[in-house]
């Protein structure tokens, strides 16, 4: 009998990267941030403050467990142990389930000051898609959170809703912002703002005979419009940048920048690690202003 | 006097026969992808119930999300009336009626003689509907039906948070991985089920006589859960999947 493959094609690739550059970080000055998302848990490991591991995976059932799993990935082939790490800040909805931090921070506060270091001081508006839920952040020139708002009520607009279209038409969740634009006109958005509806929703239009492509462009296009009456609520000031998992997805994040005017900054890092790399960061900055107190 | 009326669902199309003033065939089939085919099927399958011909219909009403696509029929009456017609139908007395089907949820508040007062349409999101609670029995590896016998059977008050059907998922999952009991999660889906309902019921006013139909209602954990939470009795009629279409049938003699 023929094997059937089974593929879940909502499964983004997880992954790990050691800095090359950094040789040996024996007496050097050692914290990590871990960012547990509802959907996906970040760690990254600074050395001096440069980035030198980070980690990227999926969250399991039991977060302390993702935490753990997470931070053991960062520091796999580095030599690190739990007890080199000199400060750890936890962040992100899970964050008080990180058993081996010594503090933690909102994930909107480590959004703004994320964007800012890794930016400059010239961003305002920050969105971040996660898996379950999308906040619009508006900051002063510090990094300083001044407004913000998230829908974490419904799906719609979140990457888990994404993870569910890719699994019903069977493309690869990664694979879906490309291929939303090989359509010979932008259709209309799918008109269902739930995730189940937009489901049925989808079907109904390939049965009626259109292609995958053109029923992901209509659900890109609805999400990247649900995401832009959040932005336009909480206010939109240039500079623009976003943050997160959809990040990746340039079907939905063209589609906000068309319908807004706006272009985005372009990504200088995976988008997925910002909140676990400023947590990192504040945990120096923490370390370093112990110090001068004495 | 004959009418029938056939309700259109979003997951089941169901139709009645009605002989003066009394149901005389109902019938029942999935609605799939052809609204119109579904109700072609239902309706004939109502009438050889009720050994009859079209010729002996004097009306046929439609109601449901067929409105729109069945082009046969006599005349059409909008869900709320038609559910509102059937309830009192079942219970002459109901001033509340709660319509609760697969993609829906309807609160439909009522005067003394039937008339409607106020009503409450929840279809943008799955969560006050049927469709959330057989995602979560899916989720919970049970069957749809068996959901109210385990919620009955619950030990402890369980809450759960999530509104959207699929953060609620990824919730049922990890309370299962917490090793909560079946019968508890099975509780507070019902419960938080409940809670919704109970505030499109505040929007309307809360009154006594209660009177619950559509699929949903045949599920006792969640007929318990609400009737807890609003403090009143729910009543359940026993063709209450037929209502909507026994309502219109009823109009049909109206009319």
């Amino acid at each position: 009998m023929a094997e059937i493959e089974k593929v879940d094609y909502w499964r983004w690739t997880e992954s790990n990267w050691k800095n090359p550059d950094i040789p040996d970080w024996h007496g050097s000055l050692i914290t990590a941030g871990v960012d547990i998302g509802s959907t996906s848990t970040q760690a990254v490991i600074l050395v001096d403050g440069v980035p030198y591991a980070y980690s990227n995976m999926r969250t399991g059932s039991n977060s302390p467990d993702s935490a753990i799993g997470a931070i053991n990935w960062a520091m796999k082939d580095t030599g690190l142990t739990l007890e080199d790490i000199t400060y750890t800040i936890g962040t992100g909805y899970g964050r008080v389930n990180v058993p081996f931090s010594n503090k933690t921070v909102t994930e909107i506060t480590c959004h703004a000051k994320g964007a800012n270091y890794i930016y400059g001081p010239t961003v305002r508006t920050i969105l971040d898609m996660g898996g379950q839920d999308c906040k619009a952040i508006h900051c002063d020139e510090k990094g300083t959170v001044t407004s913000f708002m998230m829908n974490d009520k419904c799906a719609a607009g979140t990457g888990r809703g994404m993870e569910v279209i890719a699994n019903l038409l069977a493309v690869r969740v990664e694979e879906i912002g490309e291929m939303s634009f090989k359509v010979d006109e932008e259709p209309a958005p799918v008109s269902s703002t739930c995730v189940i509806f937009a489901k049925s929703e989808a079907t109904k239009l390939m049965r009626a005979g259109w292609t995958k492509e053109k029923v992901l462009a209509a659900y890109c296009h609805a999400m990247a419009l649900r995401v832009v009456r959040l932005l336009e609520r909480n206010g939109m000031e240039l500079d623009f940048a976003i943050t997160g998992g959809i990040a990746k997805n340039v079907g939905v994040t063209r589609r906000i920048e068309k319908i807004m005017g706006v272009t985005a900054l372009s990504p200088k890092m995976d988008t997925q690690i910002a909140g676990a790399l400023v947590a990192a960061l504040l945990a120096k900055e923490f370390v370093e202003k112990k110090k001068a107190k004495g | 006097m004959i009418t029938a009326g056939i309700d259109c669902g979003s997951q089941n199309t169901k139709g009645a026969v009605m002989k003066d003033g009394k149901v005389i065939a109902t019938a029942l089939l999935p609605t799939e992808f052809d609204a119109d085919l579904a109700a072609q099927r239902v309706y004939e399958k109502a009438l050889s119930e009720a050994g009859i011909k079209k010729d002996d219909v004097d009306r046929l009403i439609i109601t449901g999300i067929g409105r729109d696509i069945v082009k046969w029929g006599d005349g059409d009456i909008n869900e709320v009336g038609a559910a509102a017609k059937g309830a009192r139908f079942a219970f002459p007395d109901t001033d509340t009626v709660i319509d609760m089907g697969a993609d829906s949820c309807r609160v439909i508040r009522l005067n003394e003689d039937g008339t409607i007062l106020k009503y409450e349409v929840n279809d943008k999101c799955a969560s006050g509907a049927g469709t959330f609670i057989e995602a979560m029995a899916r989720a919970l590896q049970i069957t749809t039906e068996e959901m109210g016998d385990y919620s009955l059977r619950h030990t402890k008050e369980l809450a759960t948070n999530a509104q959207c059907v699929v953060f609620a998922e990824s919730e049922v999952i990890s309370l299962i991985h917490a090793k909560e009991s079946r019968e508890d999660i099975a509780y507070g889906v019902h419960m938080g089920i409940a809670n919704r309902v109970a505030s499109m019921i505040r929007r309307v006013g809360l009154t006594d006589k209660f009177t619950m139909i559509g699929g949903p209602a045949f599920n006792k954990g969640l007929v318990s859960c609400m009737s807890k939470v609003f403090g009143r009795e729910i009543r359940v009629p026993e063709n209450n999947q037929y209502l909507s279409a026994i309502g219109a049938a009823i109009y049909g003699t109206e009319n």
